[in-house]
């Protein structure tokens, strides 16, 4: 397909023949060919994609007037708010951005689990994202820090103290983290500056991931494997460029929704407070994308446990290609997975709504149980459903699940006349 | 397989790779090291605090190395509650005579041993501190008694330069 590709100007064809960049964008933007039953679901990727540009332009201008110094930068992000042009507009996208940023990865990711696209031969897609997803984790949590108010010193201080629950070394590399005794201005240098970094290496990481995924072609709703420009595909352009547009005209009706409308809502007040480092406040809570983390790390009665636990909890995904044994993907063809997969989504939101709660009482029993069957879903229920579960016969083609009975018994005469 | 042989061609790779690594190595450590506290951080490494407007009963919190130090004057009924304690009921045993040089004065960091909260003052089960963050109660010689943290409030070196005043750090 790409080879075909011949630039239609003279200067296109020119520079065509010494640096086939052209080539490699057309072959993966215009004709690749793609299942032609793609449902919304799959036009997160694309949404995503837009949404790590946005945050990447937003933060560099938020940077030509931040300040990152303990005694200068709330005042610096209060002066972006109030005297900046359309500072507060900047601020806001990137904020809020970065909110919507996570929601669409959450549904990026339940879509795989559901039609389980992270199996063979798609597994280093799925291990390149979640290397992605620990990379937004580390950026958005370093990105949360850089206002300096309560709340993101707070969540610097918890967060980085979990390495002090390290054997041993704790304590040395918690001060090596802080460049110093307690959290403070070397520290917010540095998140700054990796904040900074890291999402260019996330850009990198989603073309590993693109380039990955167009080797195999992307899954689909019935999870059954398709030949590449047989008739079950469709060209990306202009099926799917279409398609993902209208997807991310409405994703910004709802993004547009939040910055305009309801710009503080996904955050906490308190910080709107500068950071004291004397007093914690009541309720310590991180961002809403953290919350079933955060539960988990809490449910455990033991520092070392709970950070260990927690960081599992996503170390887990990784491992997820090899946990799940059945070989059928979709979850449409797997009667009892596409129960347990609804039960684990529900389980996911129940720790998140957990961890917003204080950890005491009946929180923290529930707390523990949701924990429980959150690893119980990987480690006992997924590797048991590819031996027990009786799967319904998939489809042979995209085709076939639509026909009418009549259509799909001429299909079966004219395949039968043609062999 | 035919028999290996070291040849002067093996020695040479595999000297060379080994100057190459350690060299790697050795410059790498200034790349981490500029990380670890510097010298104008170090340099805050002690303070002196004058105990005299303390009544009993009443706490100040000081700033050591970028870090809260409680200092409480303690009542005789706190002291009195930390003494009778029964060690083995401690999850970190110590008694309270090894962490307070005088009883009348407990002094110790005041950062939660669990993830780093500034603990609440004469509160929780045990009349001591309360860290609000994950629900430790420290009694009133700042001993873990029930929650997530793993240890006792730390205690700082300090020595009383005098009757009045104390010298942390």
């Amino acid at each position: 397909m790409s080879e075909n590709y011949a630039p239609k100007s003279a200067v296109g064809r020119w520079f065509n023949d010494r640096l086939p960049l052209l080539n490699l964008i057309y072959g993966h933007l215009l004709p690749y060919p793609t299942p032609k039953n793609l449902n919304y679901w799959w036009t997160f990727g694309g949404i995503l994609t837009f949404c790590l540009v946005t945050q990447i332009i937003t933060g560099l201008v938020l940077a030509m007037h931040y300040v990152a110094d303990a005694d200068l930068a709330f005042a610096s992000v209060e002066h972006i708010m109030r005297d900046v042009n359309y500072g507060w507009l900047l601020r806001y996208i990137h904020a809020n951005g970065a909110s919507l940023f996570f929601m669409a990865v959450y549904i990026h990711m339940a879509r795989s689990l559901f039609y389980g696209s992270y199996k063979e031969p798609r597994e280093l897609i799925w291990i390149i994202g979640v290397f992605i997803f620990l990379l937004m984790i580390a950026t958005a949590f370093m990105g949360y820090v850089l206002p300096w108010g309560q709340m993101s010193f707070w969540g610097a201080t918890v967060i980085t103290n979990l390495f002090s629950a390290i054997p041993l070394v704790g304590e040395s590399v918690t001060n090596w983290l802080w460049g110093g005794y307690a959290v403070g201005s070397p520290l917010l240098t540095r998140f700054f500056t990796l904040h900074y970094l890291m999402p260019f290496l996330i850009f990198a990481l989603v073309i590993l991931h693109v380039w990955a995924l167009h080797v195999p072609g992307n899954n689909n709703p019935e999870g059954i494997n398709v030949v590449q420009g047989s008739q079950d595909t469709v060209p990306f352009h202009p099926h799917y460029v279409v398609k993902d547009m209208f997807a991310l005209v409405v994703f910004l009706v709802v993004f547009a929704g939040f910055v305009f409308f309801v710009p503080n809502l996904l955050g906490h007040t308190d910080n709107y407070i500068e950071a004291n480092p004397l007093q914690t406040p009541e309720h310590i809570v991180p961002e809403w994308y953290f919350l079933p983390f955060y539960a988990i790390l809490r449910s455990v009665p033991d520092k070392l446990g709970g950070v260990i636990l927690m960081v599992s909890a996503i170390a887990i995904l990784a491992f997820l290609p090899w946990l799940d044994t059945s070989k059928v993907r979709s979850a449409k063809y797997r009667p009892l997975y596409r129960q347990f997969v609804w039960l684990f989504f529900a389980n996911v939101i129940l720790l998140g709504y957990l961890g917003a709660q204080t950890a005491d009482g009946l929180f923290l029993i529930i707390g523990r149980i949701a924990t429980a069957y959150y690893f119980a879903h990987f480690i006992i229920i997924l590797p048991l459903l590819g031996y027990i579960e009786k799967t319904k016969p998939l489809p042979k083609s995209l085709s076939e699940p639509v026909l009418s009975p009549e259509e799909r018994q001429m299909k079966a005469a004219a395949s039968g006349a043609s062999a | 397989m035919s028999e290996k042989q070291v040849t002067r061609r093996n020695f040479l790779y595999v000297t060379t790779g080994a100057f190459a690594a350690a060299g790697a190595v050795s410059l790498a450590w200034p790349f981490v090291d500029q990380m670890n506290p510097d010298a104008s951080v170090k340099a805050l490494a002690s303070t002196e605090i004058d105990l005299r407007p303390i009544i009993p009963g009443q706490s100040i919190t000081v700033m050591w190395r970028g870090k809260p130090v409680f200092i409480r004057r303690r009542t005789q009924a706190e002291i009195d509650e930390a003494k009778k304690v029964n060690l083995a009921d401690l999850p970190h045993p110590e008694a309270d005579s090894d962490r307070a040089q005088n009883p009348e004065w407990l002094v110790m960091v005041g950062i939660c041993t669990h993830l780093g909260c500034v603990p609440l003052g004469q509160k929780g089960d045990y009349n001591g501190w309360f860290c609000p963050c994950h629900g430790s109660h420290y009694d009133t010689s700042g001993r873990i008694r029930k929650g997530p943290a793993p240890t006792n409030l730390e205690i700082p070196d300090y020595v009383f330069l005098n009757e009045t005043t104390i010298k942390i750090g």
